[in-house]
């Protein structure tokens, strides 16, 4: 589905991203973890195209994004949910998931969006910055979802967001996917969550992927020994 | 002060409102929501009421049976015009310099002057008049002591059409969406979808189109001239600051206080203490609430 290969990004000088290759599959997650200034977000900022890729290859469904801007990706595929939310705070909530839908014929907001997060139903005509973390959290995912993404991309869902709500978010991701059929892409220091929602796991550090595990035999403490300080 | 004379002057402050809000649209979208300075936005103004004046000759010269109507098409072409030279300034100078305000600010500086400089050398260095149509001359006898220009009667009606309609196509349609969207966050816009360069490119020509309605409209109260537009650049800053950036609705009711405290304060004192009067209220007002009278208050992402 994603192909990621030799995938180096700098900024400026410094060089975050050392050679990173991976594979998503078809309907697969993946959790990429690492502590914080590892380089997840670059890596997936890149990935969507919102950072500039020095050199190697990234393709969806063996068709290459290189070059390709932001927007032509997510009309390719690919959605995005970044680290912070970033939802437009004077749009209302639901012109917040409009904006979405600029690859979708029909323009109005898909019942089965109000149904998995009911919280945004209710509160459709208030504007997006006057919601909570966790319902904001909500609507970057429902904006994100409207798209029809083939590779759902998670920046960090679960930060700042409290125990019960994190638990709920990993609920509903496992429900959508298996309703909608996307492969996700999470990056993510909780590693309950990840483990929650992840085929395997990935750990990053300095810019490269260091560790691999399996769903289902999960070494925790190892992991645990990479996440700390 | 008697009854005739207060209905004058609110006729007055309401006049100057509507003036004030038709200068400020196009900058409100474009500074106001854009953050870019565009300190040719003056010239644009005056590109509008050159645009109209050049149809006015066009009229009286091919079509003069059908006159009375130019100064209609004189508005739409202005728009068009300006829209249109809008959109070749954001490709071609101003989407470079989105993270660079300062040098936005040098940059169309120096647009401005050039722009002036080509008034100047190729249409008139002295200032040229637009023959007013004949329905808009006079005035309309209210009561005896009364009267209300027909060519102000006329900007307000146009002020509160095109108010209007900037406000439903921002906040009713497609376009209007993808606007706010990319205005609030550009590279978030992108990442949901939307085309940031398509809808930059046209909300700064829009914008734009706006200062060439308000310039083309203005060619009834005064002549046009290659400094036309730095007579009206400052206001229109003041109007657009004191609302509020990012508030179409603050900008609106900011044109309407300055329009009204300009017309008593002018009755009351002179003309250049009323403006600095004016200006001194601005100031306190900033001073007090820094992001304008109207800033919407909601959590930043």
């Amino acid at each position: 589905m994603l192909s990621v290969s030799n995938l180096n990004v700098y900024y400026g000088d410094s060089h975050v991203i050392r050679d990173v290759s991976f594979e998503l599959a078809a309907g697969e997650t993946i959790a990429i973890m690492g502590r914080n200034g590892m380089g997840k977000t670059t890596l997936l900022k890149s990935l969507i195209g919102l950072l500039p890729v020095r050199s190697g290859k990234v393709a969806l469904e063996g068709r290459e994004l290189n070059g390709a801007r932001t927007y032509q990706r997510v009309a390719l595929g690919m959605g995005f949910v970044p680290q912070g939310r970033m939802i437009f705070p004077y749009l209302t909530v639901e012109e917040n998931v409009l904006t979405g839908m600029e690859n979708v014929a029909d323009k109005t907001v898909p019942k089965w969006i109000y149904e998995t997060f009911p919280v945004l139903e209710e509160m459709k005509a208030r504007r997006g910055g006057n919601l909570s973390g966790g319902q904001q959290q909500q609507l970057a995912i429902a904006r994100a979802l409207v798209s029809n993404p083939k590779v759902l991309v998670l920046d960090e869902p679960t930060e700042g967001i409290q125990p019960s709500i994190i638990k709920d978010i990993a609920r509903t991701l496992n429900r959508l996917k298996a309703e909608r059929g996307f492969a996700l892409l999470v990056s993510e220091q909780v590693l309950s969550f990840a483990m929650e929602v992840a085929d395997r796991l990935l750990i990053i550090e300095k810019g490269e992927f260091v560790h691999e595990e399996k769903k289902g035999a999960v070494d925790t403490a190892k992991i645990h020994a990479y996440l700390t300080v | 002060m008697n009854l005739d004379m207060m209905a004058m002057q609110a006729f007055t402050g309401l006049s100057i409102f509507t003036i004030l809000t038709l200068m400020a649209l196009g900058l409100a979208i474009v500074f106001g929501l854009m953050g870019v300075i565009n300190m040719a936005h003056g010239e644009l103004m005056a590109m509008g009421a050159y645009t109209t004046y050049f149809t006015s000759l066009f009229f009286a010269k091919f079509l003069p049976g059908l006159f009375g109507i130019y100064f209609l098409v004189g508005i739409v072409l202005a728009f068009f015009v300006t829209f249109a030279f809008g959109w070749i300034l954001e490709r071609g100078l101003i989407r470079f310099l989105y993270k660079r305000p300062l040098d936005t600010m040098l940059a169309t500086w120096g647009l401005s002057l050039i722009l002036q400089q080509l008034y100047r050398q190729f249409i008139n260095a002295k200032e040229v008049e637009v023959t007013t149509v004949s329905w808009l001359k006079g005035a309309w006898q209210v009561t005896e002591g009364v009267s209300l220009p027909l060519s102000r009667l006329f900007i307000i009606g146009l002020a509160v059409v095109t108010a209007i309609a900037v406000y439903m196509f921002l906040y009713r349609t497609r376009w209007g969406l993808r606007i706010r969207a990319v205005t609030q966050n550009r590279p978030m816009a992108g990442a949901a979808g939307i085309n940031t360069e398509r809808v930059d490119a046209f909300t700064f020509a829009l914008g734009c189109g706006l200062a060439g309605i308000a310039g083309s409209s203005f060619t009834m109260l005064a002549s046009t001239g290659p400094t036309t537009g730095q007579a009206y650049i400052v206001d229109t800053f003041i109007v657009v600051v004191f609302g509020g950036v990012e508030s179409l609705l603050g900008t609106i009711a900011s044109a309407f206080m300055i329009g009204q405290m300009q017309s008593w304060f002018e009755y009351s004192m002179s003309g250049s203490m009323a403006r600095a009067s004016i200006l001194l209220l601005v100031i306190v007002v900033l001073y007090f609430r820094p992001n304008g009278l109207f800033a919407t208050k909601v959590r930043r992402a």
